[in-house]
């Protein structure tokens, strides 16, 4: 579990290598491709949806501008239901917290139901420093953890993974974890599964702690809601003793009845299935049945910065549906590893800095990490108009340190084009100067040339025409 | 109709041809064009670079240069989406950007806007003998909603014939500075887009927007792909007795 993102290269030298991986490439344009799709057919069989989307959107800035009410009712709420919250201001203490209620069991083993959260504070790295081993279930969580790798993408963490090279992973990797891939196990979609089913299998009958995320916490009731594929989450979230949830703040909805419209959201925006198979919801602790301990721990981990930022905030709406991800032409170009964090894509190049701040190269990277075509906006489920955050981070990148010289050149040219004689003067200079235009530019200028011809300059500018067309005075208003 | 031409800093000194099919084909539909000389760049560069200071000087400039224009024509989608979208949450609420920025941005128009909305004509007389795919720029598709706009225009045009081009929604890869700050992601997208547009096996590759059309057609060029690309207002301002050189 040595896997890590610390000291990974900024976006642009991380997707150079990325764009150059021909296997990695057709793996993510074959998948996103499929999800994108899958995703468009269900989305349009409905009518209502940009209802559902308004509404949604709604729910989420109405629960954040009171997040503080609904976070200590949901704590009543919890605690009247026999369960026990947890706070967590960052992830140190998050995992501090998590490290001690299993070593208060006494076991050594947890099971893990998918979790972005976990993910973020790296729980696993943090138990293992404390001799506790955590098992992933969710399949593709399994596939990154056996091979040592990264997950790339929120909800498919082994997306850049192709059946063979799972098949590898299984035969070569399972069992060092436990039970060992079949004899003779074939690159089959199947057989995979059921290698996988058979290694889990018995993890589920042994372990007597779990730990899990959760996509919605009911503030009404104390209700966590995980929605999931495959059922191994169930596994973990009712066999067990021992249920340790962490949860982010910024998952709460109010009442059930708001749980109605993101049921309907996120399925069809992170599957592209109409409803999922599984969804699990518990409340605090029923006695005689599933975990007879439920701890959730509450994190902010930079969470209340988000909220503080009037511009970026709407970040916190996001339900990790991954529909950003899947849309995103640069995504599927790159991968989620070049992004440097467990939250990738265009929702990751704004949460990411916004959570750990601008002040590292990978997180100052980010929100320049895209094109700003929109295309995550118009199909994020809670309406993140996610362009415009990204230039609202970068004018908070732009401003710093990094970026003297990139500012006197902008400075520079915003002096030129901002009087009409020094741009009219440019523009002769360089109609007269076109015979000398280079092909390859040098500096900076060769990002441009080394994969693109130039335009011609032309004669003269428009401007120049316009004047000669018109004579003296006339034109001009 | 007398309609202000806000040509564009890129048009204006590296696409003049651009700027003179669109007075061409406007004045020959009957309309005055006037150009306000004191315009320059609406900043849209600086604004999504993360410049804001630099770009709202721009825009101060841009909407005192067009405070009395009935129509603000800008061909060129991103341009047309800064001002429009943009403009309104540029200035300070309540500051004089800010007032100015909400009457203006209504006025301003993409060129197919001004043809089929306000001019109500689709059928501009033109004539262009080839084989044309347009790719919608993501400006004009998503934030200008340009919709079927530009395929009406392109269909009523004599001799033209247009063919689908696959993945049309997915960006080229400009993205303004974004060609160069990611330049092998940029890249990436501009080889896919470009092995599009070669295989529809159209001569001529078109848009509303010059500054795609010189990542896609600088991508095309360097492949010497054999596929030229054109902004929709030269093909628009192509007669018989006048064709389009391409």
């Amino acid at each position: 579990m040595s896997a890590t993102f610390v000291g990974m290269p900024a976006f642009p030298e991380a997707a150079r290598a990325a764009t150059g991986d021909a296997q990695l490439r057709h793996n993510l344009r074959r998948a996103t491709h499929t999800i994108r799709d899958k995703r468009a057919a269900v989305v349009g069989e409905l009518d209502d949806w940009a209802g559902l989307r308004a509404a949604g959107k709604a729910v989420k800035d109405r629960t954040l501008r009171h997040l503080d009410v609904y976070l200590e009712r949901f704590e009543a709420a919890v605690t009247a239901a026999g369960g026990q919250v947890h706070w967590a201001a960052d992830a140190a203490e998050a995992n501090r917290v998590v490290t001690d209620l299993v070593l208060a069991t006494g076991e050594r083993d947890v099971v893990k139901v998918k979790s972005m959260a976990t993910q973020e504070i790296e729980l696993n790295q943090a138990l293992a420093e404390a001799g506790i081993t955590a098992y992933e279930t969710d399949l593709a969580e399994l596939i990154v953890q056996l091979s040592d790798d990264l997950p790339s993408h929120i909800l498919v963490p082994a997306i850049h993974r192709n059946r063979a090279e799972i098949r590898e992973i299984f035969r070569d990797r399972m069992a060092a974890w436990g039970a060992p891939a079949p004899d003779g196990l074939g690159d089959d979609p199947r057989a995979l599964a059921e290698a996988a089913r058979v290694h889990l299998r018995e993890r589920f009958l042994r372990t007597r702690v779990a730990v899990s995320g959760a996509n919605f916490a009911v503030a009404d009731t104390g209700t966590l809601v995980v929605l999931e594929s495959e059922g191994n989450g169930r596994m973990c979230l009712t066999l067990p003793d021992t249920l340790i949830s962490v949860v982010g703040i910024e998952k709460l909805v109010p009442t059930w009845s708001d749980l109605e419209v993101f049921l309907q959201l996120l399925p069809r925006s992170s599957t592209g299935e109409r409803m999922n198979p599984y969804t699990s919801t518990w409340t605090g602790v029923t006695p005689g049945d599933g975990p007879q301990e439920v701890h959730v721990v509450l994190l902010d981990n930079g969470r209340t910065d988000v909220l503080a930022d009037t511009v970026g905030r709407q970040a916190l709406r996001c339900i990790r549906c991954s529909a950003c991800l899947n849309i995103c032409p640069v995504y599927e170009r790159t991968g989620g590893h070049a992004y440097g964090s467990v939250y990738p894509g265009p929702i990751g190049a704004i949460l990411t800095p916004q959570l750990r701040g601008t002040g590292g190269a990978v997180e100052a990277a980010l929100p320049f990490a895209s094109s700003l075509c929109g295309a995550c906006y118009e199909v994020c489920p809670v309406a993140i108009d996610i362009p415009e955050v990204l230039v609202h981070l970068r004018e908070e990148v732009a401003g710093g340190a990094g970026h003297r010289a990139e500012r006197a050149a902008m400075g520079a040219a915003g002096w030129v084009l901002g009087d009409r004689r020094r741009l009219d003067a440019a523009q002769r200079a360089a109609s007269a100067a076109r015979s000398l235009a280079p092909r390859h530019l040098p500096g900076p200028g060769a990002a441009w040339t080394d994969t693109r011809d130039l335009p011609e300059i032309p004669e003269e500018s428009f401007r120049s025409w316009w004047r000669r067309r018109s004579g003296p005075g006339e034109g001009a208003r | 109709m007398r309609i202000a031409l806000f040509i564009t800093c890129l048009n204006d000194t590296l696409f003049p041809r651009t700027g003179k099919a669109v007075v061409r084909l406007l004045e020959r539909l009957g309309h005055k064009v006037v150009f306000p000389e004191d315009q320059t760049c609406c900043g849209q560069m600086h604004y999504n670079t993360g410049y804001r200071r630099d770009a709202q000087r721009l825009a101060v400039r841009f909407v005192e240069t067009f405070a009395d224009a009935d129509a603000v024509l800008v061909p060129s989608g991103s341009c047309a989406a800064m001002v429009r979208d943009n403009y309104p949450r540029l200035g300070a609420p309540g500051s004089r950007l800010d007032r100015a920025a909400a009457e203006v941005a209504p006025r301003v128009l993409d060129l197919t806007e001004l043809l089929v909305d306000v001019l109500g004509v689709t059928d501009v007389g033109a004539y262009f003998p080839h084989t044309v795919t347009y790719h919608p720029t993501c400006h004009g598709l998503r934030l200008l909603g340009l919709g079927d706009r530009p395929y009406r225009l392109l269909r009523a045009v004599r001799g033209l014939e247009l063919v689908e081009l696959a993945g049309a929604r997915e960006c080229c890869g400009f993205g303004g500075t974004f060609a160069v700050k990611n330049p092998d992601v940029s890249a990436a997208m501009g080889a896919d887009k470009a092995r599009r547009v070669a295989d529809t096996g159209a001569e001529v590759l078109c848009a509303v927007d010059n500054s795609c059309l010189m990542h896609i057609g600088g991508t095309l060029e360097r492949a010497r792909a054999g596929v030229r690309v054109v902004h929709l207002a030269e093909i628009l301002a192509s007669t018989e007795e006048e064709p389009a050189r391409i």
